[in-house]
């Protein structure tokens, strides 16, 4: 049970841990609860799809090409017949797939070689950040695209790609908490304990760094979905039949005139789970960095 | 100061050699012979081996590279496989392009960004307020090419106002400018806002309006002008990153800029345009990004150098 101190007229538990903390400023934050209750529908729609759903997202029944939004075709069909609410499903799946291996391979290669540049500094610290200024050098999506043309087109490249091209953002942001923390007294007292270098930067360093870590990654899943569907968008992407978001947009623009819910339905999916991290992303910043908080 | 733009220049040669680099193992990374894919899907075995020869394939790789940027210095970055021109000439044509539809995005996104950003600000918690921001969020949200396509369908398909592709008169820049623009102005406009409310919380702002100046007095020559400079430096990151999401904007509106040509020669393997337009687009970047740091340091006098040039 925690104690309980009585502070004006707000009751505030002092033995709280910081991660309840956290949640309780998240859960006071009606935004943030919004963009979560969004990326959780995905989450059950990319989960439970074939109980949601009775159609086959990828299999064509040329009968029904072209129907417009019905009680039968929520979102309408494609040009092959294929219901565009269940590709939709089936492609949040993809989605939310490429979102977190992409971050995955951010975090696991970004983190270390952050922490290491920041703790050792020097030539190593030297040489890292000269190779992530030629990685930023490609602007947002440019460093994905060069990565797709040279391993190719599909759902596991684009994976790939956004996640190579995420590593600079979590190297810079380690390196910089890194720098600060390890200036602090009691990284000094790990030393003189006689602590080695690695436990300092994996028991103390990192741990204080989780809170930056965790929104940029938060973030970072909204613009990998971005990304991928912008590969998909150029053809670059995820390849036919795959019901990829960014692809079926690409396809439907060629029906526009005719048919406008084959971009428009994709589209909008795209934009809410975007937004939905988004919401959480800042949430989460607010409730981490009490700073942050003053403004709004 | 010369010092410093000394030095932030040298730091751009590493950056720009690496990115030679990069740029040049593109067509040795793909699978198969790089000499038929610079040749081209089409080329003859006799065309292949000149290729192979020209360009030094049978030999080690650094000397492959030392021909690679001795031929870029001369502004030789080889021949398009597909239309047979000097890929510096395709660059030529259709550079200018690009730049003209980021510089006019730019303006949109300043003037909606900011303008929404002001009055936000200066009407805390209004209607407005509330609504330009839930709108700068979406903003953020919205796939830049989605955004293009509903624009499409809506003014050129729908009302038939606007023209849907293509470069020509001040009319055909209208969509495209705003598509890519709106994801810059809606940045500009929390950048402008946060950085505003700030701003209206200092002293001097108080004092303004205890001599009893008119609010908008207060807000368009004390304020605004200290809260410029972070919306500047968002201003010139940001015009970087448009020529990254040209790639998307132009491909939808066959704008004829280098964003189309980069994604047109990926999908006709026509691998030597490829590189000359990423390595275009990079060294752009990096250029406009030496722009920014060193306006920025000419702007806000609280830099010091010292520390900078150790970044």
């Amino acid at each position: 049970m925690s104690s309980k101190l009585q502070v004006a007229d707000k009751t505030v538990n002092i033995k709280d841990t910081e991660f309840q903390q956290v949640l309780r400023h998240l859960r006071r934050n009606r935004m943030a609860m919004a963009g979560a209750a969004i990326l959780v529908l995905f989450l059950l729609g990319a989960i439970f799809a074939p109980l949601l759903t009775s159609f086959d997202p990828a299999r064509p029944d040329f009968g029904n090409a072209f129907q417009k939004p019905s009680a039968t075709h929520i979102f309408g069909t494609d040009e092959l017949g294929r219901d565009v609410f269940a590709r939709i499903l089936y492609g949040s799946q993809i989605s939310l797939l490429i979102g977190l291996i992409s971050v995955s391979i951010g975090l696991i290669l970004g983190v270390p070689v952050g922490a290491l540049s920041g703790y050792y500094g020097g030539k190593l610290d030297l040489i890292v950040q000269r190779l992530i200024d030629i990685m930023i050098a490609f602007p947002g999506i440019l460093l994905a695209i060069v990565i797709v043309t040279m391993l190719g087109t599909g759902v596991e490249n684009v994976m790939i790609a956004t996640g190579i091209a995420s590593i600079p953002t979590y190297t810079r942001l380690v390196r910089g908490s890194v720098l600060a923390i390890k200036e602090l007294r009691f990284v000094a007292a790990a030393k003189v304990l006689g602590i080695s270098d690695l436990k300092i930067i994996v028991r103390h360093i990192l741990p204080n760094c989780m809170g930056p870590i965790v929104v940029q990654s938060t973030f970072q899943v909204a613009t990998a979905i971005l990304w991928a569907a912008g590969l998909g968008f150029l053809g670059l992407g995820a390849q036919p039949p795959d019901p990829e978001w960014g692809a079926m947009l690409s396809k439907g623009r060629e029906f526009i005139r005719t048919a406008h819910h084959l971009t428009t339905f994709p589209g909008l999916a795209i934009l809410l789970m975007v937004f939905g991290f988004n919401l959480l992303g800042d949430g989460l910043r607010d409730a981490l960095d009490p700073k942050s908080r003053k403004f709004r | 100061m010369t010092g410093y733009i000394i030095r932030r220049l040298l730091l751009a040669v590493p950056v720009l050699v690496g990115v030679s680099i990069l740029v040049f193992a593109i067509i040795r990374f793909i699978p198969g012979d790089p000499a038929r894919a610079i040749a081209g899907v089409h080329a003859t075995p006799q065309y292949i081996e000149q290729v192979r020869k020209e360009l030094l394939l049978d030999e080690g790789l650094h000397i492959q590279y030392y021909v690679y940027v001795s031929n870029l210095l001369r502004g030789d970055l080889g021949r398009s496989t597909f239309t047979r021109r000097p890929v510096i000439t395709e660059l030529r044509e259709r550079f200018p392009n690009t730049v003209l539809l980021a510089l006019t995005s730019m303006v949109i996104a300043t003037v909606l960004g900011m303008g929404a950003g002001i009055i936000s600000a200066s009407k805390r918690n209004s209607v407005f307020d509330n609504v330009s921001m839930v709108i700068s969020l979406v903003g953020v949200a919205a796939p830049v090419f989605w955004l293009g396509v509903m624009l499409q369908l809506f003014f050129s398909v729908q009302l038939g106002w606007l023209p849907s592709g293509g470069m020509g008169g001040i009319e055909t820049f209208v969509l495209p400018a705003t598509t890519l623009g709106l994801a810059t102005a809606a940045l500009i406009a929390r950048i402008t806002r946060s950085s505003m409310l700030e701003v209206l919380r200092q002293d001097f702002i108080t004092t303004a309006r205890a001599k009893g100046l008119s609010e908008r007095v207060v807000i368009f020559k004390h304020a605004l002008k200290s809260a410029f400079i972070p919306v500047i430096t968002v201003m010139g990151l940001q015009f970087g990153g448009l020529l990254g999401g040209a790639v998307l904007t132009e491909t939808v509106f066959s704008w004829p800029g280098i964003g189309r040509l980069m994604v047109n020669s990926i999908l006709t393997r026509d691998y030597p345009v490829v590189q000359g337009t990423v390595l275009l687009l990079a060294v752009m970047f990096v250029l406009i990004n030496i722009v920014v740091d060193i306006t920025y340091a000419f702007l806000d006098p609280r830099i010091n150098f010292a520390t900078r040039e150790g970044e």
